[in-house]
């Protein structure tokens, strides 16, 4: 019983049935913990952790630059800002915005800086679906190429505040 | 010669919870904890091209 | 094998003839009429919740949709669940191992100090100085006391765990069992081990978090705060895991007299357990700046799923061991006979093999899938996470810890049900609901819906956003999923109640067969 103290000695290797249940288990763990790793490299889809610390008021002057020298355009009063292709993209996140609008082109690859003014927000891109943390402090780089054209959502996921609800912004690909 | 009766080494191992204490706090505060602190302190500061 | 107990605080049970140590007794009780309030306010939040998610009923303003939400999180994933937990090993330390509680001072000041911190808790939560959600997220900022409460908890939490090392100690020192502990008592081991580094984790990051609340702390780093929360955060559900494995297996013996098939198999998949799961708190993290790809590969991967194996083991051995002890009593047609003779009807089965099958298929899967860093994009922050651990920790862990109620009231409590028939009906209820409900946030959060929002059509948003059709059918059923576990858990919570308090005396005389 499992409630029973066994006696010493119990110490037997598996068997039967027992024994190819684990040898198996075993096998799809090795085979989930190379493909992860497998597919970090092959895939090229995730980010590599790539970060600096920043402060609040550095990144915001540097969003600023950023606005002022690329802006191409102006929806619902926001900035449309074409970064070069190649080049370093800035997003701000606050309480309850992303800033600005990016116009990004299609097969061009950028580095897109996001870090926060305030408290926690989460970049969500929809309706493709991608999520990552933005934190105040941190400067979060990810190195992206758009595959596909359109207009999409950026949404926040993290809880920021009773305004959570309407902090949407905008990205763009052509 | 082995004692014929002795139990096996890893029963001894389960049988003895302070190990298994010791254990299970120091390799994941080790692994996760400690690794991760490391990383956070060490990260640069940002140039901001 | 004599006990140590002293004179006049061990009676035998009646039923299984185990000795009961009678101090163990009364704060098992306490616990778990504590733990049964606490998943009374959790269970009220919720239903209120699931009909703020079902947007065709859109409940709750969204003030009170984030207050509902950090009190809803706060109960349900600590309050009730370690109220509980402390309980299970105060009864696996003594009456398996034939031993007293090593301290009834310890015991009074860790089931005052949960209680107490519980309560305040929920107050300050209730009164709305606590709006930051359970993760509470610096630098999103709290009442001073709501960090206090919850270190409260964690402080009381840890002196029952130093109890129960107390007790298994003693018990070895006045030898009052002979060979090894039982496999219950391992697990139960397994789960206190857990819990100390989980509440470990609590008390460094809450400590200065406190601090900071009373403006004597400057800053605390938000990247710093995340690692070491979800220390405390994921690991509290790990413990969980690890207490609701030892429950499978308790109520596998109880309810058709299972032994483990191999000793060694079950306890190395718990030291696998001790080892490594603590380390997929790095789950969280898997989209955050701040930590490298190899830290997020290596952590995430619970260092090559060795704790995956572990629960890929117990899914096989638990219900391996049922089948051998169907066959031996001769249910023995074919391949599944044993499992349609199996005693479905009795609460105690029904609730652990239905807890065995939701945790494996719907809450495993959906762990090890999500905690890839490749899907982990595609899911961070959407209702697919509350999808996966709605199927660990509810359909899992509650409906296992349930299953244990239809046992303790009538061994501990010495009360019998009223209503049998609702009570064999209860596990399907709430299993039922609970899966549809966590259907629903795993297909809704596949297209992106957020967790944790309060409106996702974005109404009054600058720049329009939203969900098509199916995204909303998904979260409607979500809301029924809701509404079905709610009856479920509101019928489990009435039955215990009933029983506790009017439920027919069984003393001297062995509990009623379910």
């Amino acid at each position: 019983m499992s409630i029973d103290c066994p006696p010493p000695g119990w110490f037997r290797a598996p068997g039967g049935a027992e024994r190819a249940w684990v040898g198996l288990a075993l096998a799809w763990c090795v085979v989930m913990t190379i493909m992860m790793p497998f597919w970090h490299f092959r895939g090229k889809q995730n980010s590599t952790g790539e970060s600096y610390a920043v402060t609040p008021a550095q990144f915001a002057e540097r969003v600023g630059k950023f606005v002022d020298a690329h802006q191409v355009g102006e929806d619902e009063g926001w900035p449309v800002v074409e970064p070069p292709p190649g080049g370093d993209a800035y997003l701000q996140a606050q309480m309850w915005s992303w800033y600005p609008i990016l116009k990004l082109r299609k097969g061009q690859t950028y580095r897109l800086h996001m870090s926060s003014m305030d408290l926690q927000h989460g970049f969500a891109l929809l309706p493709l679906n991608m999520n990552f943390q933005v934190m105040p402090g941190y400067d979060h780089v990810l190195t992206i190429t758009p595959t596909q054209t359109g207009e999409f959502q950026v949404i926040c996921n993290e809880f920021c505040g009773i305004g959570h609800h309407l902090m949407t912004g905008k990205l763009l690909v052509e | 010669m082995t004692e014929p009766r002795k139990p096996h080494p890893i029963e001894r191992l389960f049988d003895n919870p302070w190990l298994l204490l010791v254990l299970g706090v120091v390799v994941p505060t080790l692994s996760y904890t400690v690794w991760g602190w490391i990383e956070l302190a060490l990260m640069p500061e940002a140039r901001l091209p | 094998m004599p006990g140590n107990h002293l004179p006049g605080l061990v009676r035998a049970c009646d039923t299984t003839g185990l000795p009961v140590c009678l101090d163990a007794q009364r704060f098992i009780r306490l616990h778990a009429v504590m733990a049964v309030v606490f998943l009374l306010i959790g269970g009220v939040a919720a239903i209120l919740l699931g009909l703020t998610r079902w947007p065709a009923v859109h409940l709750l303003p969204a003030d009170w949709y984030y207050r509902v939400l950090t009190l809803h999180g706060l109960n349900m994933l600590i309050f009730w669940i370690l109220s509980l937990e402390i309980g299970i090993l105060y009864f696996a330390g003594t009456t398996l191992l034939n031993s007293r509680l090593a301290s009834t001072k310890l015991a009074w000041a860790c089931f005052g100090l949960m209680g107490a911190g519980g309560a305040l808790a929920n107050v300050i939560v209730m009164i709305g100085k606590g709006d930051v959600l359970m993760t509470s997220y610096v630098p999103l900022m709290a009442h001073p006391l709501f960090y206090l409460a919850i270190i409260l908890v964690a402080v009381g939490a840890l002196i029952g765990v130093i109890n129960y090392f107390a007790t298994i100690y003693i018990a070895r020192r006045d030898q009052t069992y002979e060979g090894s502990v039982p496999l219950v008592v391992f697990g139960a081991t397994a789960a206190a081990i857990i819990a100390v580094f989980t509440l470990l984790h609590g008390a460094v990051v809450m400590v200065p978090t406190f601090l900071w609340s009373l403006g004597l702390v400057k800053t605390i780093d938000p990247g710093w705060y995340r690692l070491v929360w979800w220390g405390l955060g994921h690991a509290s559900q790990q413990i969980n895991v690890c207490a609701m494995v030892s429950v499978w297996y308790l109520l596998a013996t109880l309810t058709t007299g299972a032994k483990p098939l191999n000793q060694a198999v079950c306890r190395a998949a718990f030291v696998f357990y001790i080892l490594f799961i603590n380390i997929a708190s790095a789950h969280h993290l898997l989209v955050d700046p701040g930590v490298s790809a190899t830290w997020k590969i290596w952590n995430t991967s619970y260092a090559m799923y060795l704790a995956v194996l572990a629960s890929m083991i117990h899914g096989f051995t638990v219900p391996a061991s049922v089948e051998v002890a169907m066959r031996r009593k001769g249910h023995d047609k074919g391949l599944f006979g044993w499992l349609a003779a199996a005693p479905w009807k009795n609460p105690g089965f029904s609730a652990f093999f239905l807890s065995l099958v939701i945790f494996g298929f719907g809450g495993g899967i959906t762990g090890v899938t999500l905690g890839t860093q490749q899907i982990n994009i595609l899911a961070h922050n959407t209702l697919r996470i509350p999808g996966h651990f709605h199927m660990t920790v509810v359909g899992g862990t509650t409906l296992a810890f349930m299953g244990l109620c239809y046992y303790l009231v009538p061994l501990l409590f010495q009360r019998e049900f009223h209503l049998r028939g609702l009570a064999r009906v209860q596990p399907y209820l709430f299993a039922g609901g609970v899966t549809f409900m966590a259907m629903g946030m795993s297909f809704a959060g596949s297209y992106g819906v957020p967790r944790r929002h309060w409106d996702v059509d974005f109404t009054g948003a600058t720049f329009p956003a939203g969900f098509d059709a199916s995204a909303h059918l998904m979260l409607g059923v979500l809301g029924v999923g809701a509404v079905l576990s709610f009856l479920g858990l509101a019928l489990f919570i009435g039955l215990t109640v009933a029983a506790v308090f009017t439920g027919r005396s069984n003393r001297g005389a062995p509990m009623a067969a379910w």
